[in-house]
C-alpha cells in the first residue's frame, strides 16, 4: 500500500510548456551579397509622350497582353540603375523579379521569407544605406500580404533622417505599412511637428500628406494649429493638403470643427481647382461634424459654391482639367454634393441654387461618361433638396433618358438613383415600372440585383399581383444564381400582401414548383402555419401540390410541403373534397397518394428532414386509408435498419404503431391541431436570436482537449420526447402548440418532433402533464449540460422500454397518471453515467452528481463527492476504479496533482489489485480543500499505474468536468 | 470618407498596388482581395462596371492585362470614379510613357506617390495631371 502522493509537482499549478526561442537569423545562404558590382549604364533619356487616347473613350490597348519584350525589360533595367531615388534599387528590381518568377506559392513564400529575413538583418545591423531600398522591399511584400511590422520602426528612421528622398519613402512607409491604432505612431508626432514647420513646401506637403491619411485623434489635437496655419499659407499645394488633412482632424475630433470653418469659407474664393476641391470636401465634411458649421456655411459659402459652379461649367477650354470637353467634372460633382448638403431640408438654400442646377441639368452634354456623371449628381442633388417642381421634372426627364440608355453603367446609376427618388417621387418612379421590370431580368447581375430591390419598393396594394406574377414567370427562366435572392423577394412579397389566401398560396406553390430548393425554411414553415388555417382551401392545396409534386419531384421545398400535406389531408386528397369553383378534378387512388409519398421518400434518401416527413406522412395515411396499411407497413419497415439513428427508432416505433396499436392509432394520428399565425410569426422572428443565445448556452468544450466521456447516452431521451409529442396530439391539452407558442426551437421540431434530446427536452413547455416526463428525460443528460442542479431530479419512473410508455398511454389517457414505478436496472444501465448511487444519493438535497472522471480502453475511474455540512471548503471525493479488460492489474497506484490552492489528501487505497472483467474494484479516498472556493473551480491531473501479466502500464489524464461547488 | 481603396490586380489576380484608406488587418485585406477579385474577373465586358460587394461598391475598369478597382461607399457617384481611374491611368501613362504592368511593378513607390497626389484620406485632391506629377518629375530632375 503506498500513500498516493504524487511524484510529479505535487501541489505547483500545470506546468506550462514553453517554447524556447532564439533570434530569428537567416541561414548564411539565405543572406545575399548587398551590392553587386555596377557598372555605370548609359543614360536612357526618356520622352515623355502625351498618350493618344480617344476622348473620354478607353485607351487604346497598348500594352499588350504579357510583357511587351525582354528589350523593355532590360531597358527598365538600365533605368532603374540609373534612378537614384534608390540608389541601389536593382536589388529591389532583383526581389521583383525573383517573385515574379515564382511558380507556385510556395516558391514565393520562400523567397520573401528569405528577403524578409535579410531586411531583418540589415535593420539589426543598422545599415542606414541600405533603409529606404529596405522600406521599398517591404512594401512590395506588404502589398503581396505578408507581415512587415518589423519594419515599421524603420520607418520612423528615415523620416527623421533629413534627406528628401528617404522622408518621402519613409512616409510612404508609415502610411502603408502602420495605421492610427498601433502605438509606434505616437513617436512619429515629433517628426511630423518639424516637419509640418519645414522651409521645403515639398517636405511640408508630404508631412500633411502622412497626417491627413493616419492621424490619430492625440495626433489631431497635437497638431491641428499647425494645420491651421499652413491653410493660411501662399502655396496652393500646401493649402489644398492643408484642407484635407483638416477634414481628418474634424472627423477625428468633431469639437475642432469651429475653428475651420471660417478658413474653409475663405478657401472657396481661391482660382486653384485643387484647393477648391479640398475646401469643398472640407464643408462637407464640416457639414457632417456640427450643426453650427452647417448653419454658418448655409450663410457663407452657398455664393461662392454658385460662383463655382457657374464658373466651372461656363468656363472656356482648359487643357489641364479637359475631360472630353467638360471643364473638371471632379469638381463639378463635389459642388453639387455639397449643394444637396446644403440645400437639404433648407427652402432658401435651395432657391437660391435652383437656377444653376437648372442649368447644369439642360447643359451638360449626355454622350460622354463625364457628362453623364455630372447629370447624375445634379439630378440626385435636385431630388435631395427643397427643389421647384420644374426643377423636379429635369431630373426625371434625366432619369428617364438614363433608363432608356444602352450603356449598363448609366441604366445601373438610373435605377440607383430611382431609389432614392421613390421617396420623393413615387408617382414618377411608378411610371418607369415596365422598364425596371425588364432590368431584373437583365443579363447583368449587379443591374438585376439593383432593378430587384427596386422593384420591391415598388410594389404596393394595387400593383402587387401583376408584379409578382411578372416575377414568377420570370423565375422559370432565371439564371441559377439569382433564383435565391429572386425567390426571397417574391417571398416576402407575397407574405407582405397574403390577405388574399388563394392568391398566396397559388403564387407560393409556383413558387415552389419553380425554385422548392432556394426557398427558406421559415418561408415554408409560414406556408404551413398559414395551410392549417385556412380549412376551406386546405383540399384544393393538397390536390395542386399533390399535381406539382409529380411534376417537380426535384425541389426539396415542394416535396416536404406536399408531403406534409398529403399526411394531413390525405382523404381530402382522394374524395376531391371542398373543390374550388373551376377547379379541375383529378382522380387520385389512396395508393397513389401512398405512391408519391413513397416515390419521394426513396428520391430523398440523404436528406433526414425529409424522410422523416415522409415517415410521418405514411402513418398518417396509415390510419386514413386503412386498406394501404399492410404496405406502409412494409415501407416504414425499410428504415429500420436505416444509420439514422432518428430514423431508424421512428421506423421500428412507427411499425409497432401500426401491428399492435390499432386501438389508438386513429386517436393517436388525427390531424395536427390548426397552427396558430401569430404566435408562429412572434416565434419566427425570435428564431434569430434564440440560435444566438443557444450558441452562447452551449456547453464549453473540455479546455484540457483531453475527451473524458460523461457517459451520458443522449439519443434514450429523444424518443421518449417524440412520443409524447405524438401521444398528446390527440390529447385535449395539445402540447404541440403549447410548444409552439413558447418554445423558440425550430418549427419543423415542433411540427414532427423530431431532433435531439436537448431541444425537445427545452422545447416542452412545462404544462401539468409532461412534467414528470420532463424529469424523466432531464436523467438521461448530464446535470452539467441542461444547468438542472442536481436535486431537482427527482426519483422518478425510469421507463425500460419506450413502448410501454405508450402502453400506459394507452391504458391511460393523461400522462400525469403514470404512476412512479420502481427504477429498472435495465434503464440504469443506458445512462451508465449515474451510477446507482446516484439516484439513492439524489434523494438527499446536498448531494452532488457523481462524474466519469476519467475513462480509457482499459479502466474507468468513477468519482462519487460528499460535501461536509457546514464546510464549503471541504470535500470528500470516493474514487472507484474498474478493469475494462479481461486480465487483473497489480501494483495498481493512483496519484492525483491538483493546482496550488487546493489541498489534497489521500486515504489508503482499498487494494491494488483491479480484478479482470469489473468484477470488483478498487476504491480509494480522496480528502480536497479548495482555498479558493466559489472563485476557482476544482481541477486535477491523475495517473494510473500497474502492471498487466507483469508489465507496466501508465495512463494519465485531466479531470476538468467536476460538478460546480467543489 | 468616398474612397476606401484602390487595387491594381492583373488578369491572373495578382495584386500590383494596393492602397487602403481605412484600416484592415492583413487577412482580412487578402480575403477581401480574393474575393473582389474572384467577382470582377468572371464579369463579361457588356456587363456594368460596378460591383457591390459587403457594404461598399467596387468600380472597376479594365486596361488590358490590368483591372483597376476602387472601393467606394454607397453613396458615391460611380460614373465619377470611372472617370477617376481613366485620370489615374492617363496620369502614368504620361510619366511612363506607354504604361504597362512591369512599369507599375518595378516603380511601385512612384505609383504611389502619384496616387498620393491624387488621394488623400479617400478624397481626391488634384486632378490636373501637371500638377500631379509636378512634385515627381521634380524629385527625378534633382537627382
Amino acid at each position: 500500500r503506498r500513500k498516493g502522493h504524487s511524484h510529479f509537482p505535487p501541489s505547483a499549478p500545470f506546468p506550462v510548456f514553453q517554447i524556447r526561442q532564439g533570434p530569428v537569423r537567416p541561414p548564411p545562404s539565405a543572406r545575399l551579397p548587398h551590392c553587386f558590382p555596377l557598372q555605370q549604364p548609359a543614360f536612357r533619356s526618356r520622352e515623355l509622350p502625351v498618350p493618344n487616347f480617344p476622348r473620354g473613350g478607353v485607351p487604346p490597348p497598348r500594352y499588350q497582353a504579357g510583357m511587351d519584350t525582354v528589350e523593355k525589360i532590360v531597358e527598365d533595367f538600365a533605368s532603374d540603375l540609373a534612378m537614384s531615388a534608390f540608389s541601389s534599387g536593382m536589388r529591389l528590381r532583383d526581389m521583383i523579379r525573383a517573385i515574379r518568377s515564382c511558380k507556385t506559392a510556395a516558391e514565393e513564400r520562400a523567397v520573401v521569407r528569405r528577403e524578409c529575413a535579410a531586411i531583418r538583418a540589415a535593420i539589426s545591423e543598422n545599415d542606414q544605406g541600405l533603409r529606404h531600398r529596405n522600406m521599398a522591399k517591404l512594401m512590395f511584400v506588404h502589398m503581396l500580404g505578408y507581415p512587415t511590422h518589423f519594419g515599421q520602426m524603420e520607418c520612423l528612421k528615415l523620416i527623421a533622417d533629413a534627406g528628401f528622398p528617404e522622408k518621402r519613402v519613409g512616409y510612404l512607409g508609415l502610411m502603408l505599412l502602420l495605421d492610427e491604432r498601433q502605438e509606434v505612431l505616437m513617436l512619429v508626432t515629433n517628426s511630423l511637428k518639424q516637419d509640418l514647420n519645414h522651409s521645403n513646401q515639398f517636405i511640408v506637403g508630404l508631412a500633411l500628406c502622412a497626417l491627413g491619411n493616419i492621424c490619430s485623434a492625440e495626433m489631431a489635437r497635437d497638431l491641428a494649429p499647425e494645420v491651421e496655419r499652413l491653410m493660411r499659407s501662399r502655396d496652393v499645394n500646401t493649402k489644398k493638403k492643408a484642407a484635407l488633412c483638416s477634414i481628418r482632424i474634424v472627423r477625428k475630433v468633431p469639437d475642432l470643427a469651429e475653428n475651420f470653418m471660417a478658413l474653409a469659407t475663405s478657401l472657396l474664393k481661391e482660382k486653384h481647382h485643387g484647393v477648391l476641391i479640398s475646401a469643398i470636401q472640407l464643408c462637407t465634411e464640416l457639414c457632417k461634424a456640427s450643426k453650427d458649421a452647417l448653419e454658418y456655411l448655409r450663410k457663407n459659402c452657398i455664393e461662392g459654391l454658385v460662383r463655382i459652379l457657374r464658373d466651372v461649367s461656363n468656363s472656356s477650354y482648359a487643357p489641364e482639367y479637359d475631360v472630353s470637353g467638360i471643364s473638371d467634372p471632379f469638381l463639378h460633382i463635389r459642388v453639387l454634393k455639397l449643394m444637396r448638403v446644403l440645400g437639404h431640408g433648407d427652402a432658401d438654400c435651395s432657391e437660391y441654387m435652383n437656377d444653376i442646377l437648372a442649368q447644369v441639368a439642360t447643359k451638360t452634354e449626355s454622350n460622354k461618361n463625364a457628362g453623364n456623371a455630372i447629370l447624375y449628381e445634379c439630378a440626385q442633388t435636385i431630388m435631395g433638396i427643397e427643389a421647384t417642381s420644374g426643377l423636379r421634372v429635369l431630373a426625371i426627364n434625366i432619369l428617364g433618358r438614363f433608363l432608356s440608355n444602352r450603356d449598363n453603367n448609366i441604366r445601373y446609376v438610373a435605377l440607383n438613383m430611382l431609389m432614392r427618388a421613390i421617396t420623393v417621387d413615387a408617382q414618377a418612379v411608378q411610371r418607369h415600372r415596365a422598364t425596371i421590370l425588364e432590368c431584373v431580368k437583365d443579363a447583368d447581375a449587379s443591374i438585376r440585383k439593383r432593378a430587384l430591390e427596386l422593384v420591391f419598393l415598388l410594389v404596393n396594394d394595387t400593383n402587387a399581383k401583376p408584379l409578382t406574377k411578372e416575377l414568377v414567370d420570370y423565375l422559370r427562366v432565371a439564371d441559377p444564381d439569382f433564383k435565391g435572392d429572386l425567390t426571397a423577394k417574391i417571398c416576402s412579397i407575397l407574405e407582405k400582401f397574403s390577405q388574399d389566401k388563394l392568391w398566396y398560396l397559388d403564387q407560393m406553390f409556383k413558387v415552389l414548383s419553380q425554385a422548392g430548393s432556394h426557398v427558406k425554411d421559415d418561408v415554408w414553415h409560414a406556408l404551413i402555419v398559414v395551410l392549417s388555417n385556412a380549412s376551406e382551401l386546405q383540399g384544393y392545396s393538397v390536390r395542386s401540390l399533390y399535381t406539382a409534386l409529380q411534376v417537380y419531384g426535384e425541389q426539396g421545398s415542394l416535396v416536404r410541403v406536399a408531403v406534409w400535406c398529403i399526411g394531413e389531408y390525405g382523404e381530402m386528397l382522394v374524395n376531391n373534397v371542398g373543390m374550388l369553383e373551376g377547379e379541375e378534378t383529378i382522380t387520385v387512388t389512396e395508393s397513389d397518394a401512398v405512391d408519391a409519398v413513397e416515390v419521394a421518400l426513396n428520391r430523398y434518401s440523404a436528406d433526414m428532414t425529409t424522410r422523416a416527413m415522409c415517415l410521418v406522412a405514411l402513418l398518417k395515411l396509415s390510419s386514413r386509408f386503412p386498406s394501404t396499411s399492410e404496405r406502409i407497413k412494409l415501407i416504414v419497415g425499410q428504415n429500420k435498419d436505416n444509420i439514422v439513428l432518428e430514423l431508424q427508432q421512428r421506423s421500428i416505433e412507427f411499425s409497432s404503431i401500426i401491428q399492435r396499436h390499432q386501438s389508438i392509432r386513429s386517436s393517436l394520428l388525427e390531424r395536427m391541431p390548426v397552427l396558430d399565425e401569430a404566435s408562429y410569426l412572434v416565434k419566427r422572428a425570435a428564431i434569430t436570436q434564440a440560435t444566438i443565445s443557444a450558441d452562447k448556452l452551449a456547453p464549453p468544450v473540455n479546455p484540457g482537449g483531453l475527451k473524458l466521456p460523461n457517459g451520458v447516452p443522449k439519443p434514450t431521451a429523444a424518443p421518449l420526447a417524440d412520443l409524447l409529442d405524438l401521444g398528446s396530439d390527440g390529447a385535449p391539452a395539445t402540447t404541440v402548440t403549447s410548444t409552439t407558442a413558447t418554445a423558440p426551437n425550430d418549427f419543423l421540431q415542433d411540427l414532427l418532433g423530431i431532433g435531439g434530446a436537448n431541444s425537445s427536452v427545452a422545447g416542452v413547455s412545462s404544462s401539468a402533464n409532461t412534467d414528470i416526463l420532463m424529469d424523466l428525460l432531464s436523467i438521461g443528460t448530464s446535470p452539467s449540460q441542461n444547468g438542472l442542479p442536481a436535486q431537482d431530479t427527482k426519483p422518478v419512473p425510469v421507463v425500460p422500454e419506450v413502448i410501454d410508455l405508450l402502453g400506459s398511454l394507452s391504458s391511460s389517457t393523461s400522462a400525469s397518471d403514470v404512476k412512479p414505478t420502481p427504477v429498472v436496472p435495465q434503464a440504469m444501465d443506458l445512462l451508465d453515467g449515474l451510477s446507482s448511487s446516484t439516484s439513492i444519493s439524489g434523494l438527499e438535497n446536498t448531494a452532488l452528481p457523481s462524474i466519469t472522471a476519467f475513462q480509457s480502453a482499459t479502466l474507468k475511474v468513477t468519482f462519487d463527492f460528499k460535501k461536509q455540512p457546514g464546510n464549503p471548503r471541504e470535500s470528500t471525493i470516493h474514487a472507484t476504479f474498474t478493469n475494462l479488460t479481461s486480465s487483473p492489474f497489480t501494483d495498481f497506484i493512483f496519484q492525483a496533482a491538483v493546482p496550488k490552492f487546493i489541498q489534497l489528501r489521500l486515504d489508503p487505497a482499498s487494494g491494488n489489485t483491479v480484478p479482470a472483467s469489473g468484477n470488483g474494484s478498487v476504491t480509494q479516498g480522496l480528502n480536497i480543500t479548495n482555498n479558493q472556493h466559489g472563485q476557482k473551480p476544482l481541477a486535477m491531473r491523475i495517473r494510473l499505474s500497474y502492471k498487466v501479466n507483469g508489465e507496466d502500464r501508465l495512463e494519465q489524464g485531466q479531470i476538468s468536468n467536476f460538478p460546480s461547488g467543489l | 470618407m468616398t474612397i476606401r481603396f484602390v487595387l491594381f490586380v492583373n488578369k491572373q489576380g495578382q495584386t500590383r498596388l494596393a492602397q487602403y484608406y481605412e484600416h484592415l488587418s492583413l487577412d482580412e485585406r487578402r480575403a477581401l482581395e480574393g474575393e473582389i477579385v474572384r467577382k470582377c474577373l468572371a464579369r463579361t465586358d457588356q456587363q456594368c462596371s460596378f460591383v457591390e460587394h459587403r457594404n461598399y461598391k467596387v468600380v472597376y475598369r479594365r486596361y488590358a492585362s490590368l483591372f483597376f478597382l476602387v472601393g467606394v461607399d454607397n453613396d458615391e457617384n460611380e460614373l465619377a470614379i470611372l472617370e477617376f481611374i481613366h485620370l489615374l491611368v492617363e496620369t502614368m501613362d504620361r510619366h511612363f510613357g506607354n504604361v504597362c504592368e512591369l512599369d507599375i511593378m518595378f516603380h511601385l513607390e512612384k505609383v504611389h506617390f502619384m496616387l498620393e497626389e491624387m488621394v488623400m484620406n479617400g478624397c481626391i485632391v488634384e486632378t490636373s495631371k501637371q500638377n500631379i506629377l509636378a512634385p515627381i518629375q521634380l524629385m527625378e530632375k534633382s537627382s
